[in-house]
């Protein structure tokens, strides 16, 4: 590497690249905590790991925004309206930590938040499956037909009451709201990304379903723009800082391009309580991951055996969910050809 | 749709004044060294790479934010048409839920 001066298994930074490009674009997150372990794993400098996560996430996110954009999931007026909330909200939220950190050490206390974050949106995603499911069972004991375009949580209706002018409609989410929802959603989910240090599409994905309505295609899409203008801002300012090494960044988009239009073009074929079961599978792994690093830190003896434990645990989380998506990507394709064929003869 | 335009362009600019302060207070705490790309052993364009990362870090970002895109759009027009030749309809999805 010509910055770092390491030498890098490149085919590895390619697998990385298209594992993360199609759960980013399947998810509609940047993915950095998975990132970083891959990275480290490769024997990539940390110095280096944040900004070039960040500059190949910004062109894969581009590549994923534009593919949900044609498939009609990408609501950019309602992205614009978050951008703002979520920058807002991120600084004060950053502005938090650093008056946190003055009063004394914050990282265990934020870890333990992060984690407490993750199993309330496990638990959200797999509260919202149970529900849908019972009301499936309710349906077929009254001898009606199951609506499949019906689901389980619904909080938004709720929220959708509130009438504080001005009234916003945002017509691919098919929606009707206060502006002040999306605003203040997004400055909470941008105060806790802040707060935690994270790029936030592992709590913005969920906030769009659940508090603001959006349909899950098009939560995925409109979080990805979001990630897409931070990204490049973010890849901006970190290689001003001499923290990316380009060619990294360069290998492993070429992989992550590839991953993002595997990741998105599935989306077409894995119905929206498919996505958001998966995502509460990759929030589990990832607050598993995260007590690992926390057991890390409380038991220095065993610190190697945590480590490791978890960087195995997110690389093969990768590699199956990615595996799954490639997979149900493939069997969704090949029966859409074949539909296409029968219908031409 | 004139207003539209009006009100995303103001967003867009208030995103750019307010993005530094919230990337750089964000970001994780950088060693406070210079780090120097070894362009000894270096030959063609990795040293001209490495050259460009020495002298300016601003080329060097403004090149980053300019391959990035077109690399990624490269790569994914690349995956488009061979998911077009197998036949896929990147066009189009059916609702899948309310």
């Amino acid at each position: 590497m010509p910055i770092s001066g390491v030498t890098i298994f490149w085919p590895g930074l390619i697998i990385l690249g298209v594992g993360v490009g199609i759960i980013g674009g399947f998810f509609g997150m940047g993915g950095a905590w998975m990132v970083t372990p891959g990275l480290n794993i490769l024997g990539f400098p940390m110095a280096f790991a944040i900004g070039t996560d960040i500059a190949h996430m910004a062109g894969k996110s581009l590549i994923s925004t534009m593919r949900h954009g044609k498939f009609g999931n990408v609501d950019y007026k309602l992205g614009m309206i978050m951008l703002v909330g979520t920058i807002v909200g991120f600084e004060a939220g950053a502005q938090m930590v650093m008056w946190l950190e003055r009063i004394g050490n914050v990282e265990v206390v934020v870890r333990y938040l992060y984690l407490v974050l993750l199993t309330l949106i496990a638990w959200m995603v797999f509260a919202d499956v149970a529900k849908k499911k019972r009301k499936e069972r309710e349906s077929i004991a009254r001898g009606e037909e199951i609506d499949h375009l019906a689901t389980g949580i619904e909080w938004h209706k709720t929220l959708h009451k509130i009438k504080i002018a001005p009234m916003v409609h945002f017509k691919t989410a098919g929606i009707t709201c206060t502006a002040w929802l999306p605003i203040f959603i997004s400055f909470l989910t941008g105060w806790i990304a802040g707060i935690l240090g994270i790029g936030g599409g592992l709590i913005r994905m969920p906030a769009l379903i659940y508090f603001i309505g959006c349909p899950t295609h098009v939560a995925v899409g409109t979080d990805l723009f979001e990630v897409m203008i931070s990204g490049l801002y973010g890849a901006f300012t970190y290689t001003m800082k001499g923290r990316t090494e380009l060619l990294a960044a360069i290998i492993m988009l070429v992989g992550a391009a590839v991953g993002a239009q595997v990741g998105t073009v599935a989306t077409k074929y894995i119905k929206g309580y498919g996505i958001r079961i998966a995502f509460g599978l990759a929030v589990i792994g990832c607050a598993v991951s995260i007590v690992l690093k926390l057991l890390a830190k409380n038991f220095p003896v065993y610190k190697n055996i945590f480590n490791n434990t978890s960087t195995t645990l997110i690389l093969g989380l990768v590699f199956c969910m990615s595996a799954y998506i490639f997979i149900k990507m493939v069997q969704g394709a090949r029966a859409e050809v074949a539909a296409k064929k029968k219908s031409v003869m | 749709m004139k207003t539209l335009w009006t009100r995303i362009s103001t967003m867009v600019l208030t995103a750019l004044l307010v993005l530094p302060a919230v990337v750089f207070a964000s970001g994780e705490k950088a060693a406070a060294v210079v780090i120097v790309s070894d362009t000894r052993k270096l030959e063609g364009i990795l040293r001209w790479w490495g050259d460009l990362y020495n002298e300016s870090h601003l080329q060097f970002s403004l090149l980053t934010i300019l391959l990035i895109p077109l690399i990624g759009l490269l790569f994914g027009i690349i995956a488009d048409l061979v998911m077009r030749t197998i036949g896929i309809d990147l066009g189009s999805r059916e609702l899948s839920e309310h």
